[in-house]
């Protein structure tokens, strides 16, 4: 009999071309995500050495990360920072120049590289994906091993369609139980960071099942997975299910035909089998979780919202509790404070990890009929144009215009603010990306990391809500 | 890529845990299109008050510091964004080897990819080599016989052997790979292996 295999060791088997070196192996790449930031010197590194682009159908670029979120009728023009504009078309010069598909800003496709991938079907189970981007965990929700590369690895992949990789360990992360109201896999994610800290996964693909995985739609696994770096790991994962294939059927680029049959054929394949053996195994119940707050400078930071910010004293470990001060301070917090006491003065709803539909229609839904504290601005970015469009075609954008939030266009926005959405210094946020180190929106803005729901409640009240329990 | 065999520097410590590629290089710099120049902004939350204003109180603004070519730091450095333009900076600036209890993978890659030589030790020989650096005494790191050498003190270490040979040699990772291509190709061509759903075709326009 054959040696039980996780869910990894199946895709990372189908994908090995030849062992280079001990436990270092040659991997064949069989999808790419470019965008601006991350790619414009891999294309130079290539024309230095004369090398063509190896498979230019398998990639596919968009920019996303520097891009403005308002006047998007005005295409590349919208962009006033002429540094941003000269990277945004470098790389549609870089892309038309080696024949690789491109979705323009004024697409209705165009949107943050992570979403528009599985909206597309550019993203399918079984599948080894990459991108410059660290956040590229995301398209694990779907079966497939995708992992962020740097520019170096950018090259490797356009020259080569492959890449070499030393295997990583197998993770499990089990979660278990039914969701309170209004808690989500935001909350979960933070949860499981909180416990097991940002360097857990170093070196490990994390595979995430157990009941609650099942349950969940594939907007709340992309959201799960999408954080798994967050955790330290190279990539996150769950097991394709028919909720899977009735996301990608008929998607653009999804297998058509009798391809999609023997491409189901194949998914169903992909699971752990029975007696796999884990490295590392945690196993959570999630029944009485409530929603998660970070409050320091670090993802894993976080709270439930009724807890009371750690005394930094508790810690034994020196390193670990000058780290937790240096964070207070940066917050302008201190050990005690309520979270429900701390006032915010930006919202930001959007971001790879929360831009999508159901975040939308989640965080519209709580706060329909209110308005936005007078003290507090809030900004919904789309994760893409197609979730822009849905939101507006089922009165999604008329409930956040009428309760005083701003309507953006899509993009990565005030998650890195590399664009003009920042925080000015001292501001704080509650907002539904992924990080909250110090000044990444923005230097000496103050983040909390959140879910969509939380996010929406807070603009109304102007500080934090705890969304299971009171109602607007 | 440049090669490595052996460094002479100061070695700056910056204890702090978690020290973020954000904190590294702030996204503000992510727009170039180029590889060189960021070294004058490594740092740049920590290192200037406003503009390029220096704060007095960080390590890389004090003498002898500010010519360091090595880091001694916190566990988990480089974590958070896949930007290799960290490394890329920390390059640019001078800086040529990290020492740290743990780093993360991303940062892990990039860095090795572009000659930056990064070193675990544990917390005890880095606590020991801090305290030398302090001092500001010079450090030797041997990449070929895996030596860091300072004042009468010497500690080995480990380091994945290809990783040392690429860096010794400054190698080109798409060159070695390409000495390959046929295996490639074969891939391609297996289709026990290589699944003909994944092709993707495009529509006629």
């Amino acid at each position: 009999m054959n040696t039980p295999k996780t869910l990894f060791d199946k895709i990372w088997g189908d994908h090995v071309i030849s062992q280079t070196n001990k436990n270092q192996y040659l991997l064949y790449i069989d999808r790419h995500l470019v965008h601006e930031v991350t790619s414009p010197q891999a294309f130079e590194g290539l024309k230095l050495n004369k090398r063509k682009v190896r498979k230019p159908e398998l990639t596919l670029g968009v920019a996303d990360h520097n891009v403005p979120t308002t006047l998007r009728d005005q295409g590349i023009n919208s962009i006033k920072d002429k540094i941003a504009k000269l990277q945004v078309e470098t790389l549609e010069k870089n892309l038309s120049e080696n024949n690789i598909k491109y979705i323009p800003l004024t697409s209705k496709n165009q949107g943050i590289v992570h979403i528009i991938g599985p909206e597309q079907g550019f993203t399918i189970p079984g599948t080894t994906i990459v991108c410059g981007d660290s956040h590229t965990s995301t398209h694990g929700a779907f079966g497939s091993l995708a992992f962020g590369i740097g520019t170096s690895e950018v090259e490797h992949v356009l020259a080569t369609q492959t890449l070499v990789q030393t295997k990583p360990k197998n993770m499990r992360i089990i979660i278990n139980g039914k969701l309170k109201k209004n808690v989500t896999s935001k909350d979960i994610i933070l949860k499981v960071i909180s416990e097991i800290g940002t360097a857990a996964g170093t070196g490990h693909v994390i595979e995430f099942s157990g009941s609650t995985i099942l349950d969940m739609t594939m907007e709340e696994r992309m959201t799960l997975c999408n954080m798994s770096i967050e955790a330290g790991a190279k990539a996150g994962l769950i097991a394709p299910d028919n909720k899977t294939f009735d996301y990608l059927y008929g998607l653009p680029f999804a297998p058509k035909e009798k391809n999609w049959e023997l491409a189901i054929e194949y998914w169903k394949k992909l699971v752990t089998d029975k007696g796999a053996i884990f490295d590392q195994e945690f196993s959570f119940n999630i029944e009485e979780l409530k929603p998660f707050v970070t409050w320091g400078t670090s993802p894993e930071n976080g709270i439930a919202i009724n807890e009371k910010i750690p005394d930094p004293k508790q810690y034994n470990n020196l390193e670990k509790r000058q780290s937790i001060e240096k964070s207070l301070n940066y917050m302008g917090l201190k050990a005690g404070d309520s979270l429900k006491d701390i006032s915010i003065q930006k919202v930001f709803i959007g971001s790879c990890t929360n831009g999508r539909i159901e975040d939308l229609r989640a965080a519209a839904n709580y706060i329909q009929g209110k308005k936005v504290s007078h003290n507090v601005q809030a900004l919904v970015v789309p994760g893409s144009g197609l979730v822009k469009k849905q939101a507006e075609s089922e009165g999604i954008k008329e409930i956040f215009l009428e309760a005083g939030f701003e309507w953006r266009d899509p993009g990565c926005s005030m998650c890195l603010g590399m664009n003009p959405d920042q925080l000015a210094s001292g501001e704080r946020c509650a907002s539904t990306s992924n990080r909250n180190f110090e000044g990444r929106q923005g230097r000496g803005g103050r983040t909390h990391l959140v879910s969509p729901i939380t996010a929406a409640a807070s603009a109304i009240k102007g500080f934090f809500v705890d969304v299971t329990e009171e109602s607007l | 890529m440049k090669k490595f065999t052996i460094l002479k520097g100061i070695a700056a410590v910056m204890p702090d845990i978690n020290i973020d590629t954000d904190a590294i290089i702030p996204k503000q710099f992510l727009k170039t299109i180029h590889r060189k120049g960021l070294g004058k902004s490594l740092f740049y939350n920590e290192r200037y008050t406003e503009g390029y204003n220096k704060n007095v109180d960080f390590i890389l603004n004090k003498d002898p510091w500010s010519n360091s070519s090595i880091i001694i730091a916190g566990e988990n450095f480089g974590c958070g964004s896949s930007r290799e333009h960290a490394p890329w900076a920390l390059l640019d600036f001078g800086i040529q080897c990290i020492i740290s209890n743990s780093f993360a993978d991303i940062f892990f890659n990039n860095s090795v990819k572009n000659g930056l030589l990064l070193i675990k030790l544990n917390k005890n020989e880095i606590q020991k080599l801090s305290e030398l650096a302090m001092k500001k005494e010079s450090f030797t790191v041997d990449l070929i016989n895996q030596k860091i050498s300072v004042k009468n003190n010497e500690i080995n270490f480990n380091v994945d052997p290809i990783i040392k040979d690429r860096l010794i040699h400054g190698y080109d990772d798409i060159e070695i790979t390409l000495k390959n291509k046929q295996l490639i190709v074969d891939y391609e061509n297996n289709k026990s292996k290589f699944h003909i759903w994944k092709n993707i075709v495009y529509e006629k326009q």
